[in-house]
C-alpha cells in the first residue's frame, strides 16, 4: 500500500487518486464542529489562528480521553458533512487535506478541486484500532471544548482511502 | 416485597456502560464476520478486517470500540413488588453513568443545553425510561448510542390505509439519506404504531434486541426479512463503497395505534450498535 508523509504539498496531493488506499504518517490536527465554528470566526475576523493551515491536514475526530497509561483515546472519524459550511474558509487559508467519513457538499467538492486539496476517508467506528496509530498527542487550542479541543497528533501508518482527489473525483459520485 | 438498594442499581449501570462500550455484542460480531465472509472486494474486506480487529483490541484492552461513546439511554423494568431504598432512582442511574465514563475513559459528549452547548463533563444526564412489570425483578438495559447515526434517524406519520409497501418505501428513503455517512453496515430499529412519541421510543428500544433473534410475530418477521433484503439491494456497503452488506439486521417493535394513523420510526444504528443488560 502507498505510504505518504506530511507535509502534503500540492505536488504530493496531485498524485493521489480517488479510491486509492494509503497509509499516512506525520502531523495532523483534530477539529470537529465547535472548533470549526471557532476557526471560521477567527478567519472571518482576520485574527491569528492557533496553527498554520498552509498544507495542513485536519482530522474530524473527538477522541475519548487519554488514559492513565498514556495510550491515546479511541479516535475514529466523525461525519464530515457537518463541517461543510466551515471548510471553505479553511481551504482558502491553504488547508491541504481533511480526514473524515461520509459525503461532502458539492461546494466543498468544487473547492477541493480548485485548491488542489484532498479529502480522505478513515474507517468509521474503528476508534481503538486507529488509536494504536497515534504516536503522540498534545492539546494546542480550545482546551475548554473538552473532547472537541484541537489536538496536534503524530500519526504513523494511518489507513485511509482517498475520498475526493485533487481533480474533484468523488468516490461517492 | 423485595427491597433493592439504589447503590446496587448504580453499580449495575456503571458495569453495563463499560461493558456496552468496550465489548461488542455477540450478535453484532457474528454479523460482521458473516459480512466479511460474503465480501469479495479487496478494500471492503480490509475495512471489515479492521472492524473485527478493532473489536478485539477494544475488548482485550478495555477501550472504547468507538470514540463516540454516545448519549446513554437506560431502560429499567421494575417489578411492582420491588421497593427501591437508599435514595432516588434517577440519581443512582446518572451516578452510575458518570462513574463509568470517568473510570473507563469514555468520551463525555453531553451538552447542557442544545443552544448554549456547554459540556456537562460527566456524560449525564442520561435518558431514563422505566416500565412497571409483574414480580420482584429489576432489569436494566443500557444503550449508549453515537450521534452520527442518531442524526440519520427519522419518523413519518403514515396513513392508516397504508401498509407494508409504504413502510418499506419510507425505510429505504431513510437509509438512502444515511448513505455512507453513518457507518454502514447498519442495524435498523423500527417502531410501528403507538403515537408520535411512542414510535421513536420503540424504534430505539428495538436496537437492544439481538439482530439474529427471530421476531415472535410471524408477520413482523416477514416484514423484517423483506426490509433487510431490500436495504441490502441499495448497495451501500461498508464505508459506503457500494459492496455487499449494507444492513446486518432489522428489528421491529410494534404497539397498538389510532384508527387514523400509522406512525413509523426508523432508528438508524451503525456497525457498533451497543447495549448491555442485567437483572438484579
Amino acid at each position: 500500500m502507498k505510504k505518504i508523509t506530511v507535509p502534503l504539498t500540492k505536488s504530493v496531493r496531485r498524485k493521489l487518486i480517488c479510491g486509492e488506499e494509503v497509509l499516512l504518517s506525520g502531523t495532523v490536527y483534530t477539529a470537529r464542529d465547535a472548533a470549526h465554528k471557532k476557526l471560521a470566526h477567527l478567519i472571518v475576523g482576520k485574527k491569528k489562528l492557533p496553527f498554520s493551515l498552509k498544507n495542513a491536514v485536519i482530522y474530524y475526530t473527538g477522541p475519548t480521553p487519554k488514559r492513565a497509561d498514556g495510550f491515546f483515546g479511541s479516535c475514529g472519524p466523525t461525519t464530515s458533512s457537518r463541517m461543510d459550511n466551515f471548510t471553505p474558509f479553511l481551504l482558502q487559508k491553504g488547508l491541504g487535506a481533511t480526514i473524515g467519513k461520509g459525503r461532502r457538499s458539492v461546494r466543498v467538492k468544487d473547492l477541493i478541486k480548485k485548491h488542489k486539496a484532498v479529502y480522505f476517508l478513515a474507517v468509521g467506528g474503528a476508534g481503538a484500532y486507529l488509536a494504536k496509530r497515534v504516536k503522540s498527542s498534545e492539546v494546542i487550542a480550545f482546551k475548554d471544548l473538552g473532547p472537541e479541543a484541537v489536538y496536534k497528533l503524530e500519526i504513523r501508518n494511518f489507513p485511509l482511502v482517498v475520498g475526493i482527489d485533487s481533480s474533484g473525483k468523488d468516490i461517492y459520485g | 416485597m423485595r427491597e433493592i438498594d439504589v447503590n446496587k442499581i448504580k453499580e449495575a449501570v456503571a458495569e453495563l456502560c463499560i461493558k456496552a462500550n468496550t465489548s461488542l455484542r455477540a450478535d453484532i460480531l457474528r454479523a460482521l464476520k458473516k459480512a466479511r465472509k460474503a465480501e469479495t472486494h479487496t478494500t471492503s474486506k480490509r475495512i471489515l478486517d479492521i472492524l473485527l480487529e478493532n473489536a478485539a483490541i477494544a475488548k482485550k484492552e478495555k477501550r472504547a470500540i468507538c470514540q463516540d461513546t454516545g448519549f446513554v439511554s437506560v431502560y429499567i423494568e421494575i417489578g411492582q413488588d420491588v421497593r427501591i431504598i437508599g435514595g432516588g432512582l434517577g440519581d443512582a442511574v446518572n451516578k452510575g453513568v458518570m462513574e463509568a465514563y470517568k473510570e473507563a475513559f469514555l468520551r463525555k459528549s453531553v451538552v447542557k443545553s442544545p443552544l448554549l452547548r456547554v459540556n456537562t463533563a460527566t456524560n449525564t444526564p442520561s435518558a431514563i425510561y422505566t416500565e412497571l412489570v409483574k414480580g420482584e425483578r429489576l432489569k436494566i438495559t443500557v444503550m449508549p448510542k453515537g450521534f452520527g447515526s442518531e442524526n440519520k434517524s427519522a419518523l413519518k406519520m403514515l396513513n392508516p390505509t397504508d401498509g407494508e409497501k409504504e413502510i418499506i418505501s419510507f425505510v429505504l428513503d431513510v437509509v438512502k439519506k444515511a448513505g455512507p455517512d453513518a457507518c454502514p453496515p447498519y442495524v435498523l430499529g423500527i417502531g410501528l404504531g403507538g403515537t408520535f412519541d411512542k414510535a421513536p421510543f420503540l424504534s430505539k428500544k428495538a436496537l437492544a434486541l439481538p439482530i439474529d433473534r427471530p421476531n415472535p410475530r410471524r408477520y413482523l418477521r416477514k416484514l423484517e426479512n423483506g426490509i433487510l433484503k431490500k436495504v441490502n439491494k441499495l448497495g451501500i456497503g461498508p464505508m459506503g463503497f457500494g459492496t455487499k452488506t449494507t444492513c446486518m439486521g432489522v428489528n421491529i417493535l410494534e404497539c397498538p395505534t389510532h384508527i387514523a394513523g400509522l406512525p413509523v420510526a426508523v432508528n438508524v444504528s451503525c456497525h457498533v450498535t451497543r447495549s448491555a443488560s442485567r437483572a438484579i
